[in-house]
């Protein structure tokens, strides 16, 4: 009786090898210590006021940001033990893992990086930037946001959960059935990747919905759309595609969860079923998805480009119409993810023609950025090494995609390692770069003070040599017909050496890691020495700049009015001090609410994954409870009145000059 | 000039690591690179030109970014002009619009052009007959089943050369991809699906071939050998086969190898029960009830 209203959880769901337990340790006593850390300060009234319950979109980016790095050092973990199984599994040897943990690795890899740390990132920096940029002082919603970064936030906690109990998915990191299927993988490790991409997914979607809004209506007066900044654009653009791609991803889970939870036959081998659906639905959802996290990055070049050649972006006008395309043409490419499916020639070649005209915006957002350069004055800061370092692997990695995109080549290297050089070089080399370049280039707005330098570019030399380390080795071992996912291969086949090449790469990708951090903490502890008190560090062209750093709650006194492009670089070229005229202000209050709604959702995810189905509708009933009451709230917002705002502005005035 | 010697540094670096490749890459098999068939040759060389027109544009994107770079650089102000306010060139922005939409001009054509005429699906021109050859993937073996000449094969498929084989693919278990990389391209294996693979050998070897798509915890061995070998030998290979192994693959036999199995030796079957290809393939179209999904039907609520 009591053990049926525990579903299918029970002590064996506990990890059994060495590993596991390792990890699952970890992240245990992770948490654990800072709990006891949170208590012995006796910080917890804290940290609920100032930042779990905030509406604040700069705080709620710095609490995605947190989470997008601790996750890419899980991530990151993974990489390196598939590159030590992969290094050490040659022949009789079977390495440190058996191939059942091995493939949850993998699968697990992919996730954690894809929806954890790139959409972490992405969100994260959109929160800090895009209100301050377009001159806004809140996105439209608030609360919503704070919802979308709690959901994120639980969709986490499950992933990692599966850690601690029961397992992952085994089955690659878009699960493809029949394999993901309850026949061939019993187990939870689906549900858990289930349970938790649709709880994440739901939060994106709302970010998605919740960031176009704030870009259509909340512009400063004067701002036409031809007068946003680049990032602004991006993040618009990326945002459409996120509102019409998540749905798609919401249905093929609820599908996919349908056959697994009440034994329908959607994607099933058999019974009507058809995997082929699923794997077209994921995609469809897929192949936006990387477009999603490629565009704000590319947003990020063109701000960083402009500021560190020190003149206007070139062609903004060709950017926009490039951005737009590659908006509609990601929609038209999903098929060249699955080419080998004997689809017939029409089908193949139609996709293949339009993967390579996708190339065509790429390539002219490429010359823009080179023709920004052209006649500047460049200062080669970090975060203009990064974008130097994109534009290198980018390049290599979007030629060996445009070989891809002829299915007659592609049919040869789909599925191989190849394939997976290739994606890393797409989503490392253009995403994460462009999300660290933005962080390092953002970092003293929303911290008030500037990283350090020199460690930031040694990590970036770390970071680029061990990526190439790490992945031009697998064009070769794809083209030799190493597949990818292997936990182990023969012997005389040849490939051990430059797997551990590979293996080397990823340990030198590790070590730059290792001087992100470091640089994080050294900065940190010099930050006095490092206070950026001009607001304007690198001698920025956009309204972000123009406020103090860290930026105040309010973000701007008074509302900017906008006539130029690079309004902020023309003001300060002119001379133009604007006039300072404070009013009242409009700010959300805090509300616990969102964290409850993530928290129930959480609950009746694990209630799903576990069978535990009492506690799914109660944490649903409780959910949606929370909803009502919080929309019942007529007084969300309060205000910060002229005097206090007038105060805080003076106050920071003082500052500078105390340190002055 | 420490930005010069740094420099000097690196193209030795990169002189070192091109010179240690080719040492390695000499005396190991490429297999993509290396084809023993008339359609891996062919992707190959298509590879191999698109590859090259790719090098047209990396080449001078490299030099320019490089050229640019060192130029425009902060400490080169008294050499290089600065325009901070020109933003825009409407020639220069139709010139690169119109290079890249030149070249996946062309890019296009031959992928049109390709993708019918190297379509996996169809058959291949010769002046020899067409082998038939009825691939299933199973947990985690290959299976291949010679419907003419009535006998069957695990782990190993023998082939003659410069003989058109047109493989018919399908998978009595999860989906994963038929990969035998130095004979040509992939196709994917599905329960309820036949799909087609043309490919043809035009050198007696061995050949490797692979799972390649992720298919459960065998996976990694779930492998095969191509045998190709002259039209003698692969007849007195097909006598072999009829002559010394008494096994037969009936529905009996058929459902005790379709139980997950890994590293399954070779084995062969001298007799096939006609239409078992049919049967796996039609297996998966039936309607709930016919017993082939009974674990997701047994779903604990």
């Amino acid at each position: 009786m009591f053990a049926s209203l525990l579903g299918k959880l029970s002590w064996s769901q506990l990890p059994q090898d060495a590993i596991t337990r390792g990890g699952a340790g970890s992240i245990v006593a992770g948490v654990f210590a800072i709990v006891v850390l949170i208590t012995l300060l006796g910080r917890w009234k804290w940290l609920w006021k100032e930042w779990l319950t905030t509406q604040d979109p700069k705080k709620i980016g710095v609490m995605y940001i947190i989470v997008a790095v601790v996750m890419l050092l899980r991530g990151a973990g993974d990489a390196l033990l598939m590159r030590t199984q992969q290094a050490t599994a040659a022949g009789a040897s079977g390495g440190i893992l058996d191939s059942y943990h091995f493939q949850q690795i993998v699968s697990a890899h992919g996730t954690i990086m894809i929806f954890f740390v790139a959409m972490g990132l992405m969100f994260g920096l959109i929160n800090l930037v895009l209100p301050l940029q377009i001159g806004a002082r809140d996105v439209a919603f608030p609360f919503l946001n704070a919802t979308s970064f709690w959901l994120f936030f639980a969709g986490m906690a499950l992933v990692n959960l599966s850690l601690v109990i029961g397992d992952f998915s085994a089955a690659g990191w878009l699960s493809y059935p029949p394999l993901s299927e309850l026949k061939y993988s019993p187990t939870v490790g689906v549900d858990y990747w289930i349970w938790a991409l649709q709880i994440a997914g739901v939060g994106s979607m709302l970010s998605g919905i919740n960031f176009l809004v704030t870009i259509i209506k909340m512009r400063a007066p004067g701002m036409t759309f031809m007068k946003m900044p680049m990032f602004a654009w991006s993040v618009m653009a990326s945002m459409t595609l996120v509102a019409f791609a998540f749905p798609i991803l919401t249905v093929t889970l609820a599908l996919l969860a349908l056959d697994r939870t009440l034994g329908m036959h959607f994607f099933t081998a058999g019974s009507g079923g058809n995997a082929m659906m699923y794997v077209n639905l994921i995609w469809a959802w897929g192949h936006p998805e990387v477009y999603i996290l490629v565009l704000p990055a590319f947003g990020i070049y063109s701000e960083i480009v402009a500021t560190f050649a020190r003149k206007k972006l070139f062609g903004y006008t060709s950017m926009v119409w490039a951005i737009w395309a590659i908006v509609v043409l990601s929609f038209t490419v999903w098929l060249h993810h699955f080419f080998t499916m004997g689809a017939g020639a029409d089908v193949n070649a139609f996709f293949g023609i339009m993967t390579g005209v996708i190339a065509i915006p790429t390539g002219v957002k490429i010359f823009n950025w080179l023709f920004t350069m052209y006649r500047g004055r460049i200062s080669f800061k970090s975060p203009m090494l990064w974008f130097m370092g994109f534009v290198v692997v980018f390049t290599i990695g979007g030629v060996m995609g445009v070989l891809m995109s002829v299915p007659a080549i592609d049919y040869q290297v789909h599925n191989s390692l190849f394939l997976v050089a290739h994606f890393h070089m797409m989503i490392v080399g253009g995403v994460v770069f462009g999300y660290f370049a933005g962080l390092t280039y953002w970092f003293p707005k929303i911290f008030g003070f500037r990283l350090h330098e020199g460690l930031g570019k040694l990590a970036f030399w770390f970071w680029i040599g061990g990526f190439l380390l790490a992945f031009m080795p697998l064009y070769i071992l794809g083209l030799m017909g190493a597949t990818r996912r292997l936990d182990h291969y023969d012997a005389s086949l040849g490939w051990q050496p430059l797997f551990i090449v590979a293996g080397i790469g990823a340990l030198c990708v590790g070590v730059g890691i290792g001087f992100q951090l470091l640089q994080l903490i050294v900065s940190i502890w010099q930050r006095d020495q490092r206070r950026d008190l001009t607001g304007d560090p690198w001698g920025g062209r956009t309204l972000e700049w123009s406020v103090p750093s860290p930026a105040p709650v309010y973000n701007f006194t008074t509302t900017p009015v906008i006539t130029d492009r690079d309004q902020f670089w023309v003001d300060k070229q002119s001379g133009k001090k604007p006039v300072k005229q404070y009013e009242d202000v409009l700010l959300p209050k805090n509300s616990g609410a969102s964290v409850f709604i993530a928290g129930f959702a959480f609950m009746f995810g694990f209630g799903m994954v576990w069978h535990i189905y009492w506690l799914s509708v109660l944490a649903l009933l409780a959910l949606v409870t929370t909803i009502i009451v919080r929309a019942s709230n007529d007084e969300p917002e309060y205000i910060l009145t002229a005097k206090e705002v007038e105060k805080m502005d003076h106050a920071l005035s003082r500052r500078k000059e105390q340190y002055v | 000039m420490k930005k010069r010697s740094k420099i000097w540094i690196g193209v030795l670096l990169g002189l070192a690591v091109v010179a240690v490749t080719g040492w390695y890459l000499h005396g190991h098999l490429i297999s993509v690179l290396q084809p023993a068939g008339k359609v891996g040759a062919k992707e190959r060389n298509l590879m191999a030109f698109c590859a090259a027109l790719s090098v047209t544009v990396v080449v001078p994107v490299f030099a320019l970014l490089w050229h640019i770079a060192w130029k425009y650089r902060e400490d080169n102000a008294a050499h290089a002009k600065y325009t901070p306010d020109v933003d825009g060139n409407r020639l220069a922005e139709t010139v690169w619009w119109l290079i890249p939409t030149v070249l996946i001009g062309i890019v296009s054509v031959i992928t049109w052009r390709s993708s019918y005429a190297m379509d996996p699906f169809k058959p291949l021109t010769s002046t020899k007959p067409t082998l038939h050859i009825q691939v299933v993937a199973m947990d985690w073996k290959w299976l291949f089943i010679y419907p003419d000449q009535h006998i069957a094969t695990v782990n190993e498929v023998a082939i003659p050369v410069d003989t058109p084989v047109d493989f018919e693919i399908t998978s009595d278990a999860v989906m994963t991809s038929f990969w035998a990389p130095q004979l040509g391209g992939q196709m994917y294996a599905m329960p309820g699906m036949s799909t087609h693979l043309n490919l043809m050998a035009s050198k007696s070897n061995n050949y490797g071939g692979v799972a390649a798509n992720i298919s459960g915890k065998g996976f990694a061995d779930m492998k095969f050998t191509v045998r190709a070998m002259p039209q003698v030998g692969y007849n007195a290979w097909l006598r072999l086969v009829h002559n010394l192994y008494p096994a037969q693959l009936s529905t009996t036999t058929y459902a005790q190898l379709a139980k997950p199995s890994e590293n399954v030796p070779v084995t062969y079957y001298s007799k096939v029960q006609p239409d078992l290809y049919d049967t796996i393939v039609m297996k998966y179209m039936m309607p709930i009830g016919d017993g082939t999904n009974t674990q997701t039907q047994e779903v604990n609520l």
